[in-house]
């Protein structure tokens, strides 16, 4: 395992599935129907008044 | 109770014998020092545990929340944070008057430095982290810290590597990782100590009532986890030493300079910025009364700050023997961190569309708007500064100690300040803290330090990078060192100052809190009701 040899993963196959993954996550949370699963998660805090 | 207790009562004490018997084999005083420490504080949980031996146990419900541990790290916030600031207003008027430097090497600005910055970072800021990520995720999950009392080892665990390393500084003992001074066996301490808050914290979200995390604990969790990684590597040393204060880091050279800023920089990324984000994401919501503004824009802001944060340390770099791709590489990355941190910044902002009425008569609110334009400020200069021309000038200045104020003071404290404004008064069962004028004056001190602070900073800062690269028609330097030097005078006293008033809105803001716990209400007119003429 050389430094080339890393370096060359990390600017090739590392950097397409980090940015896949980002991508897929990012649009992940915009699917059909998430706006009101959403609008319920953001209300997480709410539940108790008193904290 | 019964026979546990008695287990660790021994376990504790054979510790404390541990612990002499190292310190009694020292091979220098600051190694000593610190093993009879650790015996110390052994030896109290003994004495603790002794003392409420038999005692009977108030049953607690496994159902109520632990806010114990909430109360004392929200106490042990306020406390670290007024030492904080103090060390930094002492080490500003040294760099103004350098008589202030005592003959005392302990006290001198090249040992209070990694004191103050320890002490507002992690002393402060760590506190600040941990008891709200206690009472947020609990209160998001629905469910009781776990692992019984780990909180609290967590809790006390972690005061005792502050003391460490405080201690530490003071005797000049130092790995000189900026942010990362700590010496060997105080990094494995922390190291324990962390790995128990992650099992606390995780332990919670795995056993939580609400099926959805919010979003909040996922920026705490983030902020955990990175920590621990930059943290074991960051100092993998070999120690001279088993009985000795001194280590070398097992890189060297540029390898270690990168590791180091790699460390450097997403402790500014994970511990600054997202666990601080956590806090924003749930206490912004709650004082506004208003849901987050987009909680798909939080989801984005996330995973980005994430995927970009981690390659931006390269920028502290830049002209270095670093390769001038990874110089490059993080530039590009630090230019990239534009659209997290404002995409967040205006998440937080909007949350209070709707609901902005509420600065006029809630300065805690005016508080958290004001921190959170901070960071959108600071994050906005960062990049700026990581451009590799504009860090030509601005490197090794005054600047760079501006921007880190700027997020510090801004960002990092009045973001934690307001969190404190709002736990308070709910800990401790009251309805509101003891006087919302105080918190007022609080706000505007505060941020006025924090301006005459950066604003200074900068013109410091741009003239000693000027001064620095100016040449005469013949080649030659037309000012010396020292010249820079005298010229920051005036600069470095309205810096001072700037603390001054920041450390005042701070003592304020004790006697507040000391108040509203004594359930006091001072009787005044409410904020931003003009008087009846």
């Amino acid at each position: 395992m050389t430094y080339n040899l890393l370096r060359e993963f990390a600017d090739s196959w590392g950097l397409v599935v980090m940015a896949a993954f980002f991508v897929a996550a990012a649009a992940f949370a915009f699917r059909p129907g998430s706006r009101t699963f959403y609008d319920k998660a953001a209300r997480i805090p709410f539940e108790n008044p008193e904290d | 109770m019964g026979l546990g207790s008695l287990v660790q009562m021994a376990l504790l004490g054979l510790i404390a014998i541990l612990f002499v018997t190292l310190g009694a084999l020292a091979q220098d005083a600051a190694f000593a020092i610190h093993m009879f420490i650790f015996a110390a504080a052994a030896a109290i949980a003994v004495i603790y545990l002794a003392r409420s031996y038999g005692q009977p146990v108030a049953a607690a419900s496994p159902e109520a929340y632990l806010d114990g541990v909430v109360r004392a790290g929200a106490i042990a916030t306020v406390f670290w944070g007024v030492i904080g600031f103090l060390a930094g207003l002492v080490i500003a008027l040294q760099l103004a008057y350098p008589g202030l430097n005592p003959d005392l090497e302990w006290f001198n600005f090249g040992r209070l430095r990694p004191l103050h910055t320890s002490a507002v970072i992690f002393a402060f800021g760590g506190n600040a982290l941990m008891c709200t990520s206690f009472y947020v995720v609990q209160r998001t999950c629905r469910a009781r810290l776990a692992f019984g009392n780990l909180a609290w080892f967590v809790f006390w665990g972690y005061q005792l590597f502050i003391v460490l390393a405080a201690t530490g500084y003071l005797l000049g003992v130092t790995e000189s990782r900026e942010y990362a001074e700590p010496e060997w066996y105080v990094d494995l301490w922390l190291t324990i100590v962390w790995i128990a808050y992650f099992l606390v914290f995780f332990g919670t979200i795995i056993k939580r009532k609400e099926p959805h995390i919010y979003v909040a604990n996922w920026f705490y969790l983030s902020f955990i986890v990175t920590i621990a990684m930059l943290h074991i590597v960051n100092n993998i040393s070999i120690p001279v030493s088993f009985l000795g204060s001194k280590s070398y880091s097992a890189f060297a050279g540029v390898q270690d300079a990168l590791i180091q800023w790699w460390y450097g920089h997403n402790a500014v990324g994970f511990f600054l910025t997202a666990g601080f984000l956590g806090m924003m994401y749930y206490f912004v919501p709650k004082r506004a009364g208003r849901p987050v503004y987009s909680y798909r824009l939080s989801i984005v802001h996330f995973w980005a700050l994430i995927f970009l944060y981690i390659w931006a340390g390269p920028h502290h770099l830049h002209y270095t023997a670093l390769p001038d791709w990874a110089q490059t590489l993080g530039m590009a990355f630090s230019v990239m961190l534009w659209m997290p941190s404002w995409g967040g910044m205006i998440n937080g902002l909007m949350t209070l569309s709707g609901a902005w009425d509420k600065l006029r008569t809630d300065p805690v609110l005016r508080m958290m708007v004001i921190s959170v334009a901070f960071y959108g400020m600071s994050t906005f200069e960062g990049p700026v500064m990581s451009i590799k021309s504009v860090n030509a000038l601005s490197h090794y200045t005054d600047w760079t100690i501006g921007h880190v104020h700027s997020g510090a003071l801004g960002w990092v404290g009045m973001i934690s300040m307001a969190a404190m404004y709002h736990l308070f008064p709910r800990l401790w069962g009251r309805k509101e803290v003891y006087s919302l004028q105080l918190v007022s004056w609080h706000v505007w001190l505060a941020t006025l330090g924090i301006v005459v602070y950066a604003s200074s900073m900068w013109v410091s800062g741009i003239m000693q990078g000027l001064m620095w690269r100016e040449y005469d028609d013949q080649g030659f330097l037309v000012y010396s060192f020292a010249e820079s030097v005298a010229a920051m005078h005036p600069y470095y006293v309205i810096r001072a100052f700037g603390g001054l008033l920041f450390l005042v809105g701070a003592l304020i803001m004790v006697y507040n809190l000391y108040r509203t716990v004594r359930g006091d209400t001072r009787a005044e007119a409410p904020v931003g009701v003009p008087a009846a003429a």
